[in-house]
């Protein structure tokens, strides 16, 4: 089954499967040493720039800011959430995300 | 590889999307396939209508473009009639209520809660009587701004509003120019103060004089230099580049068109972040923008830009005179504008409709907004002038506010929009009236500008502010709070500055302290008689910091939690899962 995955409105929103279903201004912990120098980055996500699919997982990359440290940029691929029997569903907010 | 958006315009966009809208507003807005409701909410907004956010499905905000913000006598009474029949839904704004008109920063209005099966009796009512919601969002020409009392101004150099009624005219529904690679905010000023704000416009026309070849030489001709890609989206602000092109009025068009035309043709339409003509302008250069602007899409010779008047700008520039358009100034006819402050552009229906009244009674009836989201009433002679100024309205609506509220500007926040990270314009509210209570400016300073703008969209231009705040989020005790950045010292001007951002992530309850505490050094270390902006100017970024000190202080923010995870920020039940049906159709 295909996933239809988009970016829209300026980056404000992911659309799978024609339904906006992750949205930005949420905080994320994320594993991410490429993007800060934090153990664990503490990331407000401003803008989706690119949305994709590995398996059945959803993956953007992200404009946002550490707010631990101020590093501001594009993150790597960050895992969203998870695409089962056609549903999806969003990762809980408190978990830490791995970028790659 | 082109974007969604770019094939979805591939296959409609423009004029076109007009007959679809209209069927799914007849058959009702289910009727939208679920697998195409992304393409049609991208399309409807080349209409003016922007798909609110989640928790508010099938309701629409609707952007009115005024060009230059122009409102003929009998408009704003039509507009505040849709806002009170139509701009209510199932949330109330605890500070405006039910039914409110937004006046925007580019000289437009936006009415929220507008539903689909509305929209064709709304457009009818707005086209019969001269308005429209064409090209107010989407990627086309905009609502082209200027200076609002452009033919009335006694400071004017050359009258613009003949031009932007032509290219208005010209641009719109032009199917030419319909599908651009992204959005074209143009700017065509004839006054001497800079009220237009071009150099923050993807193209800007400045009144300029120039020696025209066959004059008699005894006196210079007017018109505008030329200015491409100005804008403060995304982290990336740029003030408009100077082509070196000079135009006469009759040749504005032309040259509007063909730099259209080139946007069109050389833009990025496979990056929609890389889309603007003000990354086209760093990658090419202004001297290769008006080459190819000479070689392939004008064909008469282009001159060289003439002599401008930025020396004499004014408008948001920090000091002097006329640094807004609040307050009672003379209109070259002998009458009068008076300069109204509408707090964070927003006004009640009742109040649209009788300020409508009070511009027909005392005026001609004619009303014009500007890009500090204020209203302005044309054509009041001397003799009626002390009756307006004694109106009741007027009392709310003032022309001689406070400086905090009269230079505070807001975009839509959290309530509304997809992509602010803070609610915004209650809180600006918040903030002024806090401000107004408890914190004095210098004697000599009269005007401070505060921008909140709910993210890096930046549509409250904050970048070009006294004090420039943007959406953010921190901790506070450990609980995820917003918050906002801070910018100081940025404004137009001869010489425009971007903000700098100083002091990052305040919680926005520490905000307002923020702001006493800066306003206090300013007080006790500034020259004398100098201007904020030069204060900030002479400081570094850490000394600037330090000002700022961020506190709490008796002021109250009901609204430090996360807004986006709600239906409606102020709804009693306010969360996702309470969020209201569809609007039915009827």
């Amino acid at each position: 089954m295909t996933t239809r995955l988009r970016v829209l409105d300026d980056g404000a929103w992911l659309s799978i499967d024609d339904t906006r279903e992750v949205r930005v201004s949420e905080l994320w912990r994320l594993d991410a040493p490429d993007f800060c120098g934090c153990d664990l980055a503490d990331l407000i996500v401003e803008n989706f720039q690119a949305v994709g699919i590995d398996g059945a997982r959803i993956e953007a990359r992200v404009h946002g800011q550490c707010i631990a440290c101020g590093t501001t940029g594009v993150t790597g691929w960050i895992p969203v959430g998870r695409v089962h029997d056609g549903e999806f569903a969003e990762f809980d907010r408190s978990t830490v995300r791995r970028s790659r | 590889m082109p974007t969604d958006v770019e094939n979805w315009k591939s296959e409609v966009y423009g004029r076109e999307i007009r007959e679809h809208l209209f069927d799914f507003a007849e058959q009702g807005f289910d009727s939208i396939p679920d697998d195409e409701r992304d393409a049609w909410f991208e399309r409807f907004k080349w209409w003016g209508l922007y798909h609110q956010r989640n928790g508010q499905e099938g309701y629409f905000m609707m952007r009115i473009g005024t060009p230059n913000g122009v409102l003929e006598p009998g408009q704003l009474r039509v507009v505040g009639e849709i806002a009170d029949e139509y701009a209510r839904g199932p949330g109330t704004n605890p500070i405006f209520g039910d039914a409110y008109a937004d006046f925007t920063t580019r000289q437009s209005i936006q009415l929220h809660w507008i539903e689909l099966s509305d929209v064709p009796a709304i457009f009818e009512t707005l086209e019969a009587n001269g308005l429209s919601t064409q090209q107010a969002c989407g990627d086309s020409w905009r609502n082209i701004v200027g200076n609002p009392v452009a033919g009335k101004d006694g400071q004017e150099v050359i009258d613009a509003w003949p031009v932007i009624r032509d290219l208005n005219e010209t641009f719109k529904g032009n199917d030419d120019h319909a599908n651009l690679p992204r959005k074209w905010k143009v700017s065509v000023t004839g006054s001497a103060d800079g009220s237009g704000q071009g150099d923050i416009n993807d193209l800007a026309f400045e009144p300029a004089y120039k020696a025209v070849e066959g004059g008699d030489g005894s006196e210079d001709a007017v018109g505008f230099n030329v200015r491409v890609g100005g804008g403060l989206a995304r982290n990336e602000p740029r003030f408009a580049r100077d082509i070196d092109v000079w135009v006469p009025p009759e040749r504005v068009s032309d040259v509007a068109g063909g730099l259209s035309a080139l946007f069109r043709d050389n833009g990025d339409r496979e990056d929609r972040y890389n889309a603007r003509i003000k990354f086209l302008v760093d990658e090419w250069g202004a001297e290769a923008v008006r080459e190819t602007l000479q070689e392939e899409y004008v064909d008469f010779e282009l001159r060289s830009a003439g002599r401008d008047v930025r020396e004499e700008y004014t408008y948001n520039a920090g000091g002097g005179e006329r640094n807004d358009l609040i307050g009672v100034h003379d209109q070259k006819d002998g009458r009068n504008f008076v300069g109204l402050n509408v707090l964070v552009g927003r006004m009640g229906a009742e109040d649209v409709l009788e300020l409508a009244d009070l511009a027909e009674e005392y005026g001609s009836g004619e009303v014009r907004l500007s890009q500090r989201q204020n209203v302005i009433v044309t054509d009041v002679p001397d003799d009626a002038l002390d009756s307006l100024l004694g109106e009741p309205l007027l009392e709310h609506y003032s022309p001689e506010p406070s400086p905090f509220m009269r230079g505070s500007v807001a975009c839509t926040g959290t309530e509304y929009c997809s992509l602010s990270i803070v609610e915004t314009k209650n809180r600006q509210v918040r903030f002024a009236r806090w401000l107004k209570a408890n914190v004095d400016l210098p004697t000599d300073v009269d005007e401070f500008h505060i921008h909140l703008s709910g993210c890096t969209a930046s549509c409250a231009q904050p970048q070009i502010a006294d004090v420039s705040l943007r959406g953010m989020k921190t901790r506070k005790d450990g609980e995820p709070v917003e918050a906002l950045d801070v910018g100081l010292g940025g404004g137009l001007g001869e010489n425009p500055q971007f903000a700098r951002w100083v002091t990052q992530r305040v919680p926005a309850d520490e905000v307002p302290g923020a702001i006493a505490n800066l306003v206090e050094s300013f007080a006790a270390e500034r020259l004398e008689g100098e201007s904020f902006r030069s204060f900030v100017a002479r400081h570094d970024d850490d000394e600037l910091d330090a000002f700022v000190d961020p506190e709490e202080t008796d002021y109250d923010d009901p609204m430090l939690h996360n807004t986006k995870r709600t239906w409606y920020p102020y709804a009693e039940n306010d969360g996702l899962d309470e969020a209201p049906p569809t609007p039915a159709d009827d």
